[in-house]
């Protein structure tokens, strides 16, 4: 018998979504869905059909189901696979898809050091447990205003953490991406002080929400999407949820993020979603779900406050952001 | 095969303005098909798509209207001038083809929220203000105004254009994250383009420098 405990993040549909949008909204995405099959298909005909999560024969995973679900319609998988923000391998939305078959996934290793009882250069086979494989359906909200839901495959990060062993004093845990020009054609050029580096407090890390995908609609995670392993932490903003890690590092002090020192005027450190916090390029308070017309309200933590407000409690979260 | 002025005006004129509409054209027809939820050309994020499709248009009409004047003087023909005024108010009409996709299909006419963005995105501002500026420029682009401006004023007024250029070019390299390529290579082009008008700028302001020495 599936047991369906509603959390608090599950907002009823209903309440999220003005609802003359929302009666339009399931015909609406029926139309883009056949539009993507009809770009998909044009665009692999131009191709050949290198094109997007069709680059490597993608294994199906053993995953078990969690009650990680906001019970809102997944976002296509096609959108999810083609729309990708991944500057790695070009700034335009589509430049990932297009390029990510450059990136070779396996084997894969990741260095570990800094502050760690166990540092090592970890085969991905040792960091991740790919027998304890769980499914978690996130929202995913994008600083530039539009959203998501996606169905991820992985690990929690407090279990990578634990296996490596965190050290007294520890205060942050930093991230890297890969940045090899010859796999990743975008970091020829400047666009960020490449590699791409990114970072959470010990406490946001050992969170239950934090997790490490290594999957994606019950498949491998395809190349662009971060491949083989990335970070997930649904209430912030998409940028903090760093793709095909190479570097895992612990320690006391706060680690550089890569948006933060591209334009420290616009990005901080924490980046929840804050729907009250404005961006200098987009208003936060609304979000397009990528596949609906028009756009939702923002939630605080995009809608995940009660598992994570208490990391923040009695801080400024504007001077905090 | 050389063509006469007059011919450039007959034939080639109505061609170059039914090309011109073809942007907006598969624009607005991939709207429909988007309305009537069948596969259309927008991608994933429609809103989106919309806007940078019009914008681009419309910087790349602005440079071509900006490129007409050197090319005529760089082959010492007159007849690029002919489609100046024609592709000017063609970037004007891409400008209004962006402005509607930002206010119609992005922000559904949310008044308030639309007027916090003008205020507080600076990129967005500058949008703005180069769309006002544009106004007057496309108000008076009829012979009529020509007329009635006198050639001298109506040649003054429309070198607003040279403020306008730079804007537009500022409101599209703010709007990207990070350090971009494609909004520098439209810059390197208004620069070159502007540089073109270099001599005659600095004549105009030792002149004016002289006169008020005088």
């Amino acid at each position: 018998m599936l047991i369906k405990n509603k959390k608090s993040w599950a907002v009823p549909e209903n309440e999220v979504t003005p609802s003359g949008l929302y009666l339009n909204r399931r015909k609406f995405i029926a139309g883009t869905a056949g539009a993507i099959v009809g770009a998909s298909a044009l665009a692999g005909g131009l191709q050949g059909g290198a094109y997007g999560a069709t680059d490597r024969d993608l294994l199906d995973l053993d995953y078990s189901k969690t009650g990680f679900d906001p019970g809102e319609a997944l976002t296509a998988e096609a959108a999810i696979t083609n729309y990708n923000n991944f500057y790695e391998y070009g700034t335009s939305k589509d430049d990932p898809a297009a390029n990510a078959w450059r990136l070779e996934p396996k084997p894969w290793s990741v260095k570990v050091d800094g502050m760690v009882d166990k540092p090592a250069t970890y085969a991905f086979e040792d960091l991740v447990d790919m027998k304890a494989l769980e499914e978690r359906i996130y929202r995913l909200r994008c600083v530039e205003a539009w959203s998501m839901v996606v169905p991820w495959i992985g690990v929690p990060l407090s279990a990578i953490l634990n296996k490596i062993g965190v050290q007294s004093g520890v205060r942050y845990v930093a991230f890297e991406t890969l940045a090899d020009p010859r796999q990743m054609p975008g970091v020829r050029r400047k666009v960020l002080d490449w590699p791409y580096v990114e970072g959470l407090t010990v406490a946001e890390a050992m969170n239950p929400l934090a997790f490490i995908a290594v999957g994606l609609y019950g498949k491998e995670i395809p190349n662009q999407n971060g491949a083989p392993l990335r970070l997930v932490v649904p209430w912030k903003y998409g940028y903090k949820s760093i793709k095909s890690i190479v570097r895992i590092r612990l320690t006391d002090r706060e680690p550089p993020t890569s948006w933060k020192k591209s334009a420290p005027r616009e990005y901080g450190f924490y980046s929840n979603v804050n729907p009250l916090v404005d961006h200098p390029r987009w208003s936060q308070s609304r979000e397009r779900r990528i596949g609906e017309f028009g756009r939702r309200k923002t939630l605080m933590f995009n809608g995940y406050g009660d598992e994570v407000a208490h990391l923040y409690a009695g801080m400024d979260l504007q001077a905090n952001h | 095969m050389r063509l006469s002025a007059a011919q450039v005006r007959r034939y080639v004129k109505p061609l170059v303005f039914l090309l011109l509409l073809l942007p907006a054209a598969w624009l607005a027809y991939n709207w429909y098909l988007a309305f009537e939820f069948k596969p259309n050309g927008l991608g994933f994020n429609p809103q989106e798509t919309s806007n940078r499709f019009t914008g681009d248009w419309a910087m790349r009409l602005l440079l071509i209207t900006l490129a007409l004047t050197p090319i005529s003087k760089i082959f010492k023909s007159p007849k690029p001038i002919l489609f100046r005024r024609m592709i000017g108010n063609f970037a004007f009409f891409y400008v209004c083809l962006h402005l509607t996709s930002y206010v119609w299909l992005d922000m559904l006419f949310d008044w308030p929220e639309l007027w916090k963005d003008v205020l507080k995105r600076l990129y967005i501002t500058i949008g703005m203000a180069s769309f006002l500026l544009l106004l007057p420029l496309a108000v008076t682009s009829t012979k009529g105004w020509i007329k009635r401006m006198g050639a001298k004023a109506w040649r003054r007024l429309h070198s607003a254009i040279y403020v306008i250029g730079p804007l537009v070019i500022l409101h599209f390299i703010m709007m990207r994250k990070g350090f971009q390529l494609e909004p520098l290579i439209y810059g390197a082009i208004l620069v070159v383009l502007l540089g073109f008008r270099g001599p005659r700028l600095f004549k105009y302001l030792s002149k004016r420098i002289q006169t008020a020495r005088a």
